[in-house]
């Protein structure tokens, strides 16, 4: 059983920034020995809450993101949280297909990768102050303990 | 990214790495500048050396069907891994793009 693990990120809204944070989120996940495709819905799953919140939610500024993790028994939740425009309408941007930057090929389906690659999705959201993603998934563990070692 | 030329005006071009906003424009310059230069009747977009690709890679790969579609030409795809496959499927671009 494994709980109680925490960690705090926190860096700039630069693109380059994505493919940290999706190792960030790899390597804290890692604790639960995920299978590599597990991994990878984690990693594509945050580069879609993180490449929002640079695209949408600071869009023409630098600022900071702050990416939280969480393991408590088998599960791993994350938080991407940004202090930047908030959304009018969560219900409407959610939906498939739904942008506010088509005219940068923008292909309005970042929350509808979130969910289908993680277990949870949560969008809390305040216009003028910012959104918090909340992304959870369980982790089944596989069991060896019956493989015979030769 | 590598580019090679096959049957007649059918081209290939295998895309590396992870596939996301901060890859994205510049994989978009270089396909744009392939099409200009090749004008072909058929592109192909090899994926096997994608590590990972995420929503800003469907409308990478929906505009540069746009661009192939507006010459007469067609877009295809291969080599796709689970993941990018199952990004293909849930934004629905095999329905306007075929699968090798």
């Amino acid at each position: 059983m494994k709980t109680g693990n925490k960690m705090e990120l926190k860096f700039l809204s630069l693109s380059v920034n994505e493919g940290f944070a999706r190792l960030c989120s790899a390597g804290f996940a890692s604790q639960l020995d995920p299978t590599l495709e597990q991994l990878s819905d984690i990693k594509t799953a945050i580069s879609e809450a993180v490449t929002n919140a640079i695209v949408h939610a600071y869009r023409n500024e630098i600022n900071t993101i702050i990416m939280r993790g969480e393991i408590s028994d088998n599960i791993v939740r994350f938080e991407v949280e940004d202090r930047g425009c908030g959304i009018k309408n969560v219900d409407e941007a959610v939906q498939p297909f739904f942008t506010t930057a088509a005219s940068e090929e923008r292909s309005g389906m970042g929350f509808t990768v979130m969910q289908t690659f993680m277990d949870k999705v949560e969008v809390r959201s305040n216009p003028g102050r910012g959104t918090t993603v909340l992304l959870e998934k369980k982790i089944e563990r596989v069991d060896n303990s019956d493989l015979a070692l030769s | 990214m590598t580019f090679g030329g096959q049957a007649k005006n059918k081209k290939m071009v295998r895309l590396s790495g992870e596939l996301d906003h901060h890859s994205a424009a510049e994989i978009r310059d270089k396909l744009d500048q392939i099409i200009a230069k090749t004008a072909p009747g058929v592109l192909v977009l090899d994926f096997s050396e994608v590590t990972l690709m995420d929503s800003s890679g469907i409308g990478l790969v929906i505009g540069r069907y746009k661009r192939l579609k507006a010459q007469g030409a067609q877009l295809k795809v291969c080599n796709l891994s689970r993941q990018i496959d199952q990004v293909f499927q849930l934004s629905g671009l095999y329905t306007i793009i075929e699968k090798l």
